[in-house]
């Protein structure tokens, strides 16, 4: 091994971090051992400036089957059945390639599922763009629609829920998050852990070619002005149609006995698959490169090893197992070849043409250092949060409901998840667009169903990162309750700028620190998650923009609500377990362009009075219809629900002080619900029995939604009990307005 | 009674197929690989939808070729009922089993929502227990679905009773609006000439539970199963 290594530097490590290496290997490194190094320490691999602050996520739980560590986490949902979960980023290969980008972040995520032995049942996306009357934002966010409908339908997994918001600090630096659940039997969960001396490494799936070579380490950058052409081959491209038949026979081989342990080639491709299976089970591997399916012959053994080619996977399987194993693999059309074989010495061996070309402890590898990077409150935080909040309107406030209705964040998403196949699997019971969470059921575990909610917003992170976090909790917390879902378990992808930079790295802990409040508040773990720095572009960090995924039980599937008001005469009810502000609200991002103010914080005891409530009345099928109040305020819930149903509704709310406050303010712990005349008695004894307060302030009918803000020394009306249609309105719209208004992305989308 | 649902490498919704089968009608299925060259015991056969083989050529235009379709075909010929489902009925196109072409959405993309479809003809199996005019609402999922035939051959389809659903509103008037691909003359569904073999771009299988918002599409399932049953029994019956 006669090679003049690379400078550190030239693979992305410091000065300090090769001599780490340096002392670990007790030796220099070859030049080839460098670079598998400078992959596997990539902040992509390694998590070296998160991983001391994730130790404070809550990951237990009485249903949590495997936590973080694994590929997805995993959670037992009774009936012998289990979900497992996870959220990864594929956000910068979106950004130079929105198309293949998103539709390779699809699959790998899907395969991370897929390798806890699960059934891939659902998707759900989290995007971030800039305006889209930008034609370069626009041409990302097409790109990236496209790209996860490309995969999504054709490898027949329903996307099923997501969010897009739009923001001019994401313009340089678009995010994609993609979250998946899958399906298994509780007591056939699949591990990654390499064990038995003897036992084959099993490569399966598509062969290896040069593509997303150094992708991890593309991911640990900032982007520049030369990303969208330099850093191309560092995108991976994805065949959904691979992906397909790697699903359907990877189920299968783990059906038939004698696979030992799994995990999918994504980042780091080999060598992170050997080194981290190899380091979870104490083990060593050795892997002969010769016998590694290729696209073209002349690959070198570095391509090799570090190619984040997709749909591939990385078995452990035992030796008399391995024949039939690979042959359900060439049954799919899929390649599948013993490439190796596990050791008892703790060493990771690479050999190519009879030839020793790399030795090394695979914890080495897998054991990036950890690091305390300086964290310091960005100087602006506090001004921004006195500033002063513009005058109130006067007048008619129709216009700002119809501006916020068009804004892209609020706007119906229908134009985008027509897309997407979401019925595919029989299982999707509220889609897109219907209800506050997606509901599937699990007929294998009936009459069980799951819920599944996404939430973060970098506009209220950035105002406060700790309590924004804590807001995504709650919010996905509500949209469970409405659909009549248990929260169960958490998976967030957390997406910051540069690490190194201390105002940053502040945000990034004070979000930390409030996802693990909440989660350890409300009870549910971290079952898995996802960090993505160095978001950041010529024209500076995204907001700190953590995304909180979560999933949720449905005891009986029959019951559980949408969205949508479902008939005429029925009583509105509000519930306000916090009061609205306007603080960092959608309204004065749309009307006023600006981030003002210190967000209120969720109380978590109120919170979980308040969603359990809601739970319940969902699962006693008291309520047609329910609606958390998130961005825009109650205004804004009435209309979707309203839409969503063709049917207009009037309704007087409530509120001292500020009309635009009390209409379109935000806060958590707030729903509108719409019920049947009859059911309000037994409405307001369980709101009682749970110490919260209903109130009723309209009713559904007609094709107009009116509002009003209650006028000072005007009495609260009473439960159950509903004033007489007043003289004016606050707001006065028709459905047909509205929904003008609210279809403002199909021409976007179109 | 037995069921055979075909699936190619790339089906996606073979599986929705035999849930509906054998789960809400509990029926027989037996699910048969392409590769496979015989669908021997099947009494009539589903063709899923999907992407068989990615479909990266036209859609179902691999799948066409596969092993399997020699047995469809014969099993199709000798008049066994025959019904291709989106992707299935993309490769009843491309065999020749089915009389036109299909082309990309008018919109040049995919297209996931309910659609409302009008039953045209009760001459094949999978509709003789439908009525006439009567409306169905279930699912489109697709980007390649924009049915297209020649003038010619369009008019010999009205003509001859080939044209099995057509797209509507929700009164049952076909419309532009209503037509999520800008499907020829609205066509959303045709048959052979002999009335045996059915293709539709709608998903029957995700509208035959009232959990998923509609129980219309069973009625196409529950009717091959009567016309089955018929035949049986007459089958019994002594001369």
């Amino acid at each position: 091994m006669i090679q003049t290594s690379p400078a550190p530097e030239a693979v992305g490590l410091t000065r300090d971090e090769y001599e780490e290496l340096t002392r670990r290997l007790g030796r220099e490194p070859a030049a080839l051992e460098l670079r598998l190094f400078g992959v596997m320490w990539s902040e992509h691999c390694g998590y070296k400036h998160s991983r001391l602050t994730l130790r404070s996520l809550p990951a237990e739980g009485s249903r949590l089957l495997q936590g973080p560590g694994e590929n997805a986490g995993v959670l037992d949902i009774g009936g012998g059945w289990a979900v497992a979960f996870k959220m990864e980023s594929h956000n910068h290969p979106s950004a130079v390639d929105p198309y293949n980008g998103a539709a390779t972040g699809v699959g790998g995520i899907i395969r991370d599922v897929l390798s806890m032995g699960a059934r891939p049942i659902a998707l759900l996306d989290s995007l971030r763009f800039g305006p889209l009357q930008d034609a370069a934002a626009r041409r990302i966010a097409t790109g990236v629609v496209a790209g996860i409908a490309g995969y999504g339908n054709c490898v027949g997994v329903p996307t099923v829920g997501g969010e897009l918001v739009v923001d001019p600090r994401y313009a340089g630096n678009p995010l994609v998050n993609v979250a998946c659940l899958g399906l298994l039997r509780a007591d056939a969960v699949a591990r990654a852990k390499a064990s038995g001396e003897g036992n084959v490494v099993l490569y399966a799936g598509a062969r290896t070619g040069r593509d997303g070579i150094g992708g991890a380490a593309f991911a640990s950058a900032e982007l520049d002005e030369r990303s969208e052409h330099a850093d191309r081959s560092a995108v991976q491209i994805g065949d959904p149609f691979t992906g397909k038949l790697l699903i359907e026979a990877t189920l299968q081989a783990l059906a038939a006995g004698g696979v030992v342990a799994i995990q999918d080639m994504g980042a780091g491709g080999l060598t992170c698959a050997a080194s981290e299976m190899a380091a979870r089970g104490g083990v060593g591997m050795r892997l002969d490169l010769d016998a590694i399916p290729l696209r073209e012959s002349a690959m070198r053994a570095e391509e090799i090893l570090l190619s984040e080619s997709q749909e591939r996977m990385l078995l452990v399987v035992r030796p008399e197992a391995a024949p039939r194993i690979a042959a359900i693999f060439h049954r799919w059309g899929l390649a599948a070849a013993a490439v190796g074989r596990v050791t008892s010495e703790q060493t990771l061996r690479v050999h190519r043409g009879g030839e020793e070309i790399a030795a090394l402890p695979p914890y080495a590898l897998a054991d990036a250092p950890a690091y305390r990077p300086a964290a310091e409150e960005p100087a602006e935080l506090r001004a921004r949060w006195s500033v002063a909040l513009p005058a109130p309107p006067a007048g008619d406030l129709s216009g700002i409901l119809l501006r916020l209705l068009a804004s892209p964040d609020i706007a119906s998403k229908r134009a985008v998840f027509r897309q997407y196949d979401h019925s595919v699997q029989v299982r999707t019971v509220i889609g897109p667009g219907a209800g506050d969470a997606a509901v599937l059921r699990i007929p294998e575990a009936a009459p069980r169903g799951v819920a599944l909610a996404i939430a973060g917003s970098g506009r209220v992170c950035a105002l406060d990162p700790y309590r924004g976090a804590r807001l995504a909790v709650a919010e996905c917390t509500a949209a469970l309750a409405c659909a009549g879902a248990e929260p169960v378990g958490v998976t967030d992808c957390l997406n910051f700028g540069s690490p190194e930079r201390p105002e940053i790295f502040w945000t990034f802990r004070r979000a930390v620190a409030g996802l693990a409040d909440a989660c350890r508040a409300l009870r549910i773990p971290v079952v898995a998650g996802n960090v993505s720095f160095y978001n950041e572009s010529p024209s500076g960090p995204i907001p700190p923009t953590p995304v909180v995924a979560m999933v949720g039980l449905i005891e009986d599937i029959g019951r559980t609500c949408g969205i949508a008001v479902r008939r005429a005469g029925e009583v509105v009810f509000l519930i306000e377990g916090a009061p609205p502000g306007l603080e960092g609200s959608a309204y004065l991002h749309v009307l006023h362009a600006a981030a003002a103010g210190r967000p209120a914080d969720v109380d978590l005891p109120v919170h979980a009075r308040v969603t359990a409530f809601v739970r319940t009345a969902v699962a006693d099928g008291l309520l047609s219809s329910v609606h958390d109040c998130a961005d825009g305020g109650v205004a804004v819930a009435l209309a979707e629900s309203a839409l969503a149903g063709e049917c207009g509704l009037d309704a007087t709310l409530p509120g001292a002080g500020r009309r635009d406050a009390v209409l379109f303010g935000e806060g958590p712990s707030r729903f509108i619900l719409t019920a049947p005349e009859d059911s309000a008695v037994r409405l307001a004894a369980l709101a009682a029995a749970h110490g919260v307060r209903l109130a009723a302030v309209g009713r559904t009918g007609g094709s107009q939604v009116r509002l009003r803000v209650m006028e000072r020394g005007e009495g609260a009306a009473g439960d159950g009990d509903v004033e007489p249609a007043p003289a004016h309105w606050d707001v006065d719209l028709s459905l047909e307005e509205l929904a003008g208004a609210y279809n403002a992305l199909s021409e976007v989308f179109a | 009674m037995r069921f055979g649902v075909v699936v190619f490498p790339g089906s996606n919704c073979d599986r929705d197929c035999v849930h509906v089968l054998r789960g809400v009608l509990g029926r027989d299925v037996d699910e048969l690989w392409s590769g496979d060259p015989s669908v021997a015991g099947a009494d009539a056969l589903i063709l899923p939808g999907g992407f068989a083989y990615g479909d990266y050529l036209r859609a179902g235009a691999v799948a066409a070729t596969a092993p399997i379709m020699a047995a469809v075909r014969e099993f199709a010929g000798a008049g066994g009922p025959v019904l291709g489902i989106c992707n299935g009925f993309q490769v009843l196109l491309e065999a020749g089993l089915l009389p036109g072409a299909m082309l990309r959405n008018r919109s040049l993309q995919f297209r996931c929502q309910p659609v409302h479809l009008r039953v045209e003809s009760m001459r094949t199996p999978f509709t003789a227990g439908l009525r006439p005019g009567q409306v169905l609402r279930m699912p489109v999922a697709h980007g390649e679905g924009k049915y297209y035939a020649p003038e010619d051959l369009a008019a010999r389809l009205e003509a001859r009773d080939q044209i099995v659903f057509r797209y509507c509103d929700a009164s049952g008037r076909p419309a532009d609006d209503a037509n999520p691909n800008g499907s020829l003359r609205h066509i959303a569904g045709v048959c052979n000439a002999a009335g045996n073999v059915v293709g539709l771009m709608p998903h029957p299988e995700r509208a035959s539970e009232a959990i998923l918002g509609s129980t219309d599409g069973r009625l196409l399932f529950e009717s091959v199963i009567a016309v089955l049953a018929a035949r049986r029994r007459a089958e019994r019956v002594p001369v």
